[in-house]
């Protein structure tokens, strides 16, 4: 079969709020990037927003949805879209930066650019459309959402895989389990003997515990995996000496969005 | 027909890409005369700075790395060396090399991507490295090993490349393993001929000759080519200022068109990143980086901000030397496990390191309860943003009697990606906008 049979699968990749760490994540497969572009013509980064006539067979979307103006034009790409695939923990549940929820938008302007800047931004008309901050969304908050590759940075492993599978005709499949058990399988002895806490009990695994492995703990920046006993977990926290308020800050490290929004997986 | 330079028009670039981040340019002309020219930031908030309260001081370098995947080494040593200051831990020697080892990787990696990435195709008048694969295939495939290389370094020494978890206030959580950072050294000598062909590809680029004197403003150190620390210089002044009175330096402002902040100190803006460094420092330089700068024409003080790509190649020659120097100075001395337990008590400090694109600083302030009660980041894009967009008012009405409105349209974006700005960090950039008194000419850009 010649290449010029059938025009190769267009993918595109559109960032939003975040740190781009999962698109540098994605260029840091050296190398399989030059093998990825001979299978799928990979529609440039950014460059792809001008292209409006365009359709993609899959839409990667990296950070999280801030401001309507973004809303909108993540409604554009999904209209778009055959797969539309959130990219990334910004994507797939806020990330960090979720946090920021729980406090009104006019304080959070007011703590980083000052009273008078914020002032300045809730009066003079000119400043609106660059800072009209909403709040932090997922996208699936947004639009519908095909797959999910979760973390904070996304696992290359888990792109190709789904790339693969998308490219075959499969349905990509993560397995719902906890860190705990590939921590577990990395002999790594549990930091809670340690005196430390974790959060990879009720964490979707997928990472290989790569945190726990190199002497840290788990933050969960990968999600809470669905069904998971968070009553459980926070008790188990509580009698290693946490506070109810220290609890609250842990999950809202990665996870805070799952306090204000439900979502079935 | 009417010549580009007759006309009035408006150049907008929108979402200016192969930078990091979201920025636009839009500029203004009527009868050929520059009426505005801005550089628009219009990146997404995300509040670091107001969300960090209530964190420990172990959170916050590991939360903070997420500012920005490029530069996340950097965020992570400048707020470690701030959540230090502020509750007193000194970290041991070891500690130091690691976290200067870690730095150096990410000097590496930045300015390779950089160089390869997002500047080089302007010079072979291509949209994206991607169509180079094609054409110029052993310089990309040069590019994807060095940039592996560089990976490869800042997982060994951090854990992993991205967002590493190794380092923690007050020590190293789990030291390299040692015949992995002897792979690693080993990786860069045989690298060493790869380094000289990326200054050799840089020696063939023609950099645009325009020049406006500016304030460079970097770390200096008495003993070493500043990078992880140092006190604060600026080309305008005498003698240094402490990192500790860095507001007084960057005096930041806001304006209607850039969710980043402003900075100027001596003068009405200054330039930070490795412009700055290789023009404030230069005899500390490796001899090999020197010998470099010489090759590619690089006489400091250079004001030429399109050089700046030149002055990170020079510091790609003196990184890999420095790091294989100090890779076998870790090797020799051993490494060892290290108590790091600190304890959270009230305090404030600040920290600063040189990142890939610059002058970094953070600044935390802890509570009675040692939680984060204020932070303040303020980043090498926002710094250079105002540096920026005066050198675009000055250029744009060089460029216009002779240049039509794509090449001037790529001058300034060229420019801009020369400062190798990271706009994730900065708000904490680039569509180019031609904005003109008439009807908008031809298709958007």
């Amino acid at each position: 079969m010649k290449d010029t049979e059938k025009p190769k699968p267009k993918i595109a990749f559109f960032d939003f709020a975040g740190c781009e760490g999962c698109q540098l994540a994605l260029l840091n497969c050296e190398d399989v990037v030059l093998d990825l572009l001979e299978l799928v013509d990979i529609v440039e980064f950014r460059e792809a927003l001008s292209e409006k006539a365009h359709r993609y067979d899959i839409s990667f979307i990296e950070g999280s949805i801030n401001r309507e103006e973004d809303a909108q034009r993540l409604r554009d790409i999904r209209a778009r879209s055959k797969y539309v695939v959130a990219l990334g923990a910004c994507a797939c549940m806020g990330n960090v930066q979720a946090r920021s929820n729980f406090v009104a938008p006019a304080e959070n302007f007011a703590v980083v650019y000052g009273e008078e800047a914020r002032n300045r931004v809730q009066t003079d008309r000119e400043y609106w459309p660059l800072w009209a901050h909403t709040r932090v969304r997922s996208v699936d908050e947004v639009v519908p959402v095909d797959y999910q590759l979760r973390g904070c940075p996304m696992i290359p492993e888990e792109f190709l895989s789904l790339v693969k599978s998308l490219l075959a005709g499969s349905i990509p499949f993560f397995p719902p389990k906890p860190v705990c058990v590939e921590c577990k399988m990395n002999c790594n002895e549990c930091v809670f003997d340690q005196g430390r806490t974790c959060m990879g009990q009720v964490t979707y695994a997928g990472c290989n515990a790569v945190c726990i492995n190199n002497g840290y703990v788990c933050d969960g920046c990968r999600g809470l995996l669905p069904g998971a006993n968070l009553d459980a977990h926070r008790q188990l926290l509580r009698e290693s000496g946490l506070t109810d308020a220290q609890i609250e800050s842990r999950y809202r490290l990665f996870c805070s969005q799952a306090e204000t929004k439900h979502t079935g997986q | 027909m009417m010549s580009d330079n007759q006309r009035s028009y408006t150049i907008e670039v929108n979402h200016v890409t192969r930078v990091e981040g979201h920025g636009s340019i839009r500029i203004n002309t009527r009868e050929g005369v520059v009426e505005d020219v801005k550089l628009c930031i219009v990146e997404a908030n995300r509040f670091f700075e107001a969300f960090v309260r209530g964190m420990g001081p172990e959170e916050i370098p590991w939360i903070v790395s997420r500012i920005c995947g490029i530069c996340c080494v950097g965020h992570q040593l400048a707020s470690t060396k701030a959540v230090e200051a502020a509750i007193g831990v000194v970290p041991g020697a070891q500690t130091i090399e690691l976290r200067k080892l870690l730095n150096l990787s990410q000097f590496l990696q930045s300015h390779v991507l950089h160089v390869y990435f997002l500047a080089v195709p302007d010079f072979f008048g291509a949209p994206s490295v991607l169509p180079l694969a094609k054409t110029h295939t052993e310089v990309v495939k040069r590019a994807l090993a060095l940039k592996k290389l560089a990976n490869d370094f800042t997982a060994v020494v951090g854990g992993r490349t991205l967002h590493p978890m190794a380092n923690t206030v007050g020590g190293w959580r789990k030291v390299p393993d040692k015949d992995a950072l002897a792979a690693i050294r080993k990786r860069l000598l045989d690298a060493l001929p790869e380094y000289e062909a990326t200054v050799d590809l840089v020696s063939t680029l023609e950099i645009p000759p325009y020049e406006r004197d500016t304030e460079y403003v970097s770390l200096t150190h008495p003993d070493e080519y500043a990078l992880y620390d140092g006190e604060v210089r600026g080309s305008d002044m005498d003698g240094t200022a402490s990192v500790d009175s860095y507001l007084s330096i960057c005096n930041e402002f806001t304006v209607a068109h850039s969710t980043t902040k402003w900075s100027k100190w001596h003068r009405d803006s200054y330039m930070v990143g490795a412009l700055a460094r290789v023009n404030n420092n230069f005899a500390q330089l490796h001899p090999k980086a020197q010998e470099t700068a010489q090759k590619l024409g690089l006489r400091v003080p250079c004001v030429n901000p399109y050089m700046n790509n030149v002055a990170q190649v020079v510091e790609i020659v003196h990184c890999a030397y420095e790091s294989i120097a100090l890779i076998e100075k870790v090797l020799d001395t051993g490494l060892r496990d290290e108590d790091f337990t600190v304890t959270p008590k009230a305090g404030q400090g600040a920290g600063a390191t040189e990142v890939p694109r610059g002058l970094l600083f953070h600044d935390y302030t802890f509570g009675d309860d040692g939680r984060c009660v204020a932070a303040n980041a303020v980043i090498p894009t926002s710094q250079n943003i105002n540096n920026i967009e005066r050198d675009m008012k000055h250029f744009v009405p060089l460029m216009l009697p002779t240049m039509s409105q794509k090449d001037l349209t790529l001058h300034m974006e060229m420019l801009l990606r020369a400062y190798d700005p990271c706009i994730s960090c900065s708000v904490h950039m680039l569509d180019v906008e031609f904005v003109g008194g008439e009807e908008h000419p031809g298709e958007p850009c």
